[in-house]
């Protein structure tokens, strides 16, 4: 609490004020939308928790992962999988009967339990991305190696799940659910209550994340991504760090990927794969990387004009995602928030000019020192 | 044995395809640190540029399966895809040098608007490129082992284009320039080395090489929009096993992994497969975190 308020005194006008209208505003949107732009909103909402899990570990720890749709779909499949059961009374479900199954195969008949089922959505993937985040820091790569390999991830587990038809629902994933806790799930009272749900761990999840980043591990994950080096001197293990830090990640879009599912009623391979892993990274790009505000808008931003423009036109949808991916980089780095801050794109291009300049001012031993740092490198 | 060594050979020919996708990767890793995401869409605009030439010989010619065409296309799908590459390396790479993640994310941009031009232009569905007569068939080197003339044309292909790259790195100025940027771009900078020019060269070379493996690539089965995809990761575990953007790595590893994926998917399944290799490939990481050729720092 005293971080809290901490964190709190002097700025509680300018950066608490629009939090609190935002939040005011997502809790009487239900009131204002249709029963059909509700939910497309309430999706859009778990994207932004998505997206702030992987803000997390981009924007904060430094380390692109285009492997987040996988730790989205684990947490989604452990969902997908306790609503399923919860519909057959603990038998066996349609999918694994077609394909042959006589009885539930003994790793997949505790997701039946709410106290086992339910825990799994965070477990499940902070414990995938943590134990390949452990080998792959420790290793110390990092930077595009490291979106390479969690590229790769996201393929191969996504790949995995078609191939395993009898266990995952294959291509089609796993669909057609009844009941939740007894209740109905696509009955509009349900579906409200789990908007609200929603809403609610969208703001802890916020919350959580804020506390964390200003705190003094947040800290040391900052100065991580700035200089993982001078971090390492001081004493600190970065692998553990950023271990930690990528398992939090995984788990935080694993319940994002548990609150779509009862919300859209079906969770696919599709929602795995390559693509939309790197379409987060956009998410969080367009918003601001590296605050808290930004991959919110950004996600709900960016799905909003998808689901406006591909329905209409799907061939201007894809042309706008490729510019928008490039625009995003290239004219606006610091996102959404970015233009709040005045932090245009002019200062990128200018860069050069200004390290120059910096350099001449150091003198020859800031120009010798830059020789050395770049050539060690 | 004969089954064995089938598999051998099929391995090798997805080896030497994944080579020439990876060398390309490497060159632009190892000189500018920037790996391009939209490479795999490079490999398509090689395997369209076939494609589009060969309708428009049948257009003009009525003749589908012309030895010429195909002769033509393979340099010409080395030059679209070479100049494409060049346009988006000025175009949009260097301005972001400095940050190698946001560039990965720029040439996404990139993959996803090709995709969908070619979609525009081509259509959606797969469609066939016909081999000249002389590549059909098979070479019998014993009764049951039977080599497809095609896949060995795809190696010897590879083969040429790899005593080019050694050409033209290790015995032009070019690439002399090309290799001193690499080992110190301050240094050669101040020694008069347009590094500028260096980098969109090489950029250039990069794209044309997948472009060449496109083109191979229409020989082996349909092609569509999305043809790149499915090599592209695999090429990107190439360049990660291999090292730091090293040519004698990304041979190497090249050789492992499609001789690996080939013996595993026959063993198992494909998926399988890939997921054992992924798993050994990060293991290897444990062991020799810089792949499997070092480069010796000062």
């Amino acid at each position: 609490m005293s971080a809290l308020l901490q964190l709190s005194r002097g700025t509680l006008v300018t950066s608490w004020a629009p939090l609190i209208v935002m939040l005011a505003l997502l809790l009487l949107a239900p009131f204002v939308l249709s029963d059909f732009r509700l939910g497309l909103l309430g999706k859009f909402l778990t994207f932004a928790i998505l997206a702030l899990a992987l803000n997390l570990i981009w924007g904060y720890a430094g380390m692109l992962s285009l492997g987040h749709g996988v730790f989205f779909g684990l947490g989604g499949y452990a969902m997908g999988m306790f609503m399923k059961l919860e519909g057959t009374g603990g038998k066996l479900p349609d999918f694994m009967f077609w394909s042959g199954l006589e009885e539930l195969p003994f790793f997949i008949a505790p997701f039946k339990y709410a106290w086992f089922a339910l825990p799994m959505v965070f477990i499940l993937p902070a414990a995938v991305a943590g134990g390949l985040g452990y080998l792959v820091f420790r290793s110390r790569i990092t930077g595009v190696y490291f979106a390479l390999i969690t590229q790769a991830l996201s393929l191969i587990v996504s790949i995995l799940f078609i191939g395993q038809q009898p266990y995952t629902g294959g291509t089609n994933g796993i669909t057609n659910y009844s009941t939740l806790f007894g209740y109905q799930v696509f009955s509009p009272g349900t579906q409200l209550t789990l908007y609200f749900i929603t809403v609610i761990a969208l703001a802890v999840v916020y919350l959580v994340l804020r506390l964390v980043v200003n705190s003094r591990s947040g800290r040391i994950m900052i100065a991580m991504r700035d200089d993982e080096n001078r971090v390492r001197f001081m004493g600190y293990d970065p692998a553990i760090l950023k271990t930690i830090a990528f398992a939090a990640s995984g788990g935080i879009a694993g319940i994002a990927g548990a609150l779509f599912v009862p919300q859209v009623g079906i969770i696919s391979p599709s929602s795995m794969g390559i693509l939309q892993s790197i379409e987060i990274a956009v998410w969080v790009a367009v918003g601001g990387r590296g605050t808290l505000a930004g991959p919110i808008i950004g996600a709900v931003l960016v799905n909003a004009a998808k689901s406006g423009l591909s329905e209409s036109f799907p061939v201007i949808w894809q042309f706008f995602l490729g510019g928008l991916f490039i625009g995003a980089v290239l004219l606006f780095p610091a996102g959404i928030m970015g233009l709040f801050r005045g932090e245009l794109s002019r200062e990128r291009f200018t860069r050069p000019l200004t390290r120059i300049r910096e350099l001449k001012q150091q003198g020859i031993g800031g120009v010798v020192r830059q020789w050395t740092t770049t050539s060690f490198r | 044995m004969e089954v064995w060594a089938l598999q051998l050979f099929n391995g090798l020919s997805l080896s030497s395809i994944l080579l020439l996708i990876a060398l390309g990767l490497a060159l632009s890793f190892g000189l500018m640190n920037v790996i391009n995401l939209a490479h795999g869409e490079f490999i398509m605009l090689g395997a369209y540029t076939v494609y589009a030439l060969q309708q428009a010989a049948m257009a003009l010619t009525g003749d589908v399966s012309s030895s010429v065409t195909f002769i033509m296309a393979i340099p010409l799908s080395f030059v679209v895809a070479g100049a494409v590459g060049m346009l988006v390396e000025a175009g949009l790479i260097r301005f972001l040098y400095q940050r190698p993640l946001d560039t990965l994310l720029a040439t996404v941009g990139v993959g996803i608007f090709l995709q969908q031009l070619a979609r525009s232009i081509f259509g959606a569905p797969n469609v066939q490129v016909v081999a000249p007569w002389w590549l059909t068939g098979g070479l019998e080197l014993t009764d049951g082992l039977v080599l497809p003339i095609k896949r060995l044309f795809i190696i010897a292909l590879v083969l040429v284009c790899i005593a080019g790259l050694y050409w033209y790195m290790y015995r032009s100025s070019e690439g002399r320039r090309t290799r001193a940027v690499m080992q110190n771009r301050e240094m050669a900078a101040s020694l008069g080395v347009s590094t500028r020019r260096v980098d969109n060269l090489t950029f250039a070379l990069g794209s044309g090489l997948a472009g060449l493996a496109g083109c191979g690539l229409t020989l082996i089965g349909p092609i569509g929009p999305s043809l790149g995809t499915f090599y592209i990761v695999d090429a990107f575990i190439v360049v990660i096993l291999g090292g730091l953007g090293q040519i004698p790595g990304t041979i190497l590893a090249a050789l492992i992994i499609g001789i690996l994926n080939t013996v595993f998917e026959f063993g198992t399944t494909a998926v399988v497969g890939k997921v054992l290799v992924f798993a050994m490939v990060i293991l290897f990481l444990q062991w020799r975190p810089n792949g499997l050729v070092r480069v010796r720092g000062r």
